[in-house]
């Protein structure tokens, strides 16, 4: 089951921003399970990278600082409407996700 | 000194009459609605959906708020409640497959002779369908599927009806309770959503009481979950050292006609977004 990813795009004045979302618990390996006491395992995003029309843009290394439900944002020059944004990501569990949208 | 008892006198009988006059929910209404339209004179009426979020003294909350909205942290839960009221057909227990019925709840059943919530029915329906009905009233699967019924009503104004006696009368029993003190703390509902709408209570700004329920089932960021409206009694009334009623108690019902009442024509935004 992949991770679900949103992506929102919208200009401001000459710049595009783009903004995502990845559903991922960004787990810091030190909190407890309230119920079995035994830590909860480390499971965080580590790489984020932004695309347009298959180059990359932007990249960002998360990590355990960055809480639950990861939201991402970089503003770009010189995207137009129609270019497609990808986003992937990929974590320290060695899952990944990518998603790929039109910018409106 | 006697002009001036005299006046005294008159003054006296003018108030005594007044506060004489019939109570009942159609002026109960007028005052309510009034008492914060004039407090808050830029706020329409159906901005009172939004909560805390519509005052004028929430600038910065509000502005966070709508930094939270670009991803409405609710989505999710909306989904599954979504997926779970079409994976057990409960539309066919509701008038008009469940659109745009929500702004009617809570309403008197004659028959059963009490007050219906919207998780009351689901939860009947369920049981119709010969399903078990779902115990958690607070989150999870009720909240999320109670959320997703209400928001087929959205933009719909609250209208209910009170003039049924049994329904009347828990209207009245709602009114005692909203404004009863309460609590180690001893405070009324009203202590803080009616007279101090729009001030401090430690880092959060108080919500004003118009508009209570007309954004639940509600995600709040402290909860980081969707829950029900009588989860959110249960929060306050602990807050101010009161011992909570269970949800979909009595008395969690008959406040929750009195605040809905008192929401009259306010439009459904639901599911609300808070902290």
């Amino acid at each position: 089951m992949a991770r679900p990813i949103r992506i929102k795009t919208r200009r401001i004045g000459g710049e595009t921003e783009l903004l995502a979302m990845v559903t991922h618990p960004m787990d810091t390996g030190r909190v407890k399970n309230k119920k079995t006491g035994k830590l909860i395992p480390a499971h965080y995003i580590e790489k984020f990278e932004f695309a347009i029309n298959g180059k990359v843009v932007a990249s960002a290394n998360l990590g355990p600082a960055v809480s639950k439900n990861a939201m991402v944002g970089v503003k770009v020059r010189g995207a137009k409407a129609g270019d497609t944004v990808t986003v992937s990501w990929n974590d320290n569990k060695k899952e990944s996700g990518s998603k790929s949208q039109p910018i409106r | 000194m006697k002009k001036i008892a005299m006046i005294l006198i008159v003054l006296g009988a003018t108030l005594g009459v007044a506060l004489a006059a019939k109570a009942d929910p159609a002026h109960d209404l007028k005052a309510f609605q009034g008492y914060f339209l004039k407090k808050f004179p830029g706020v329409k009426l159906s901005s009172y959906h939004d909560g805390l979020y519509a005052l004028p003294q929430a600038k910065e909350e509000r502005a966070e708020w709508e930094q939270i909205m670009v991803f409405p942290p609710y989505e999710l839960g909306l989904e599954k409640g979504k997926e779970f009221w079409n994976k057990n057909h409960l539309a066919s227990c509701f008038r008009n497959g469940g659109k745009g019925v929500a702004a009617h709840y809570p309403y008197w059943d004659a028959r059963a002779k009490e007050v219906r919530t919207i998780v009351n029915d689901i939860n009947s329906c369920l049981v119709k369908k010969g399903m078990k009905p779902i115990k958690n009233l607070k989150s999870g699967t009720m909240a999320q599927t109670v959320a997703y019924m209400k928001s087929l009503s959205n933009g719909y104004r609250v209208h209910i009806n009170v003039s049924a006696p049994g329904m009347r009368k828990m209207y009245e029993e709602g009114k005692k309770f909203f404004w009863a003190k309460r609590g180690q703390l001893n405070f009324a509902c009203a202590d803080c959503h009616v007279h101090a709408a729009g001030m401090h209570i430690g880092g959060n700004v108080l919500g004003p009481a118009l508009g209570h329920g007309t954004g639940f089932p509600v995600y709040r960021s402290k909860w980081g979950k969707l829950g029900t409206l009588h989860w959110r009694y249960m929060g306050c009334n602990k807050q101010v050292r009161a011992k909570p009623f269970k949800p979909q108690s009595k008395q969690y019902k008959a406040l929750q006609v009195y605040e809905t009442y008192m929401d009259t024509g306010i439009p459904l935004k639901v599911p609300g977004q808070r902290g």
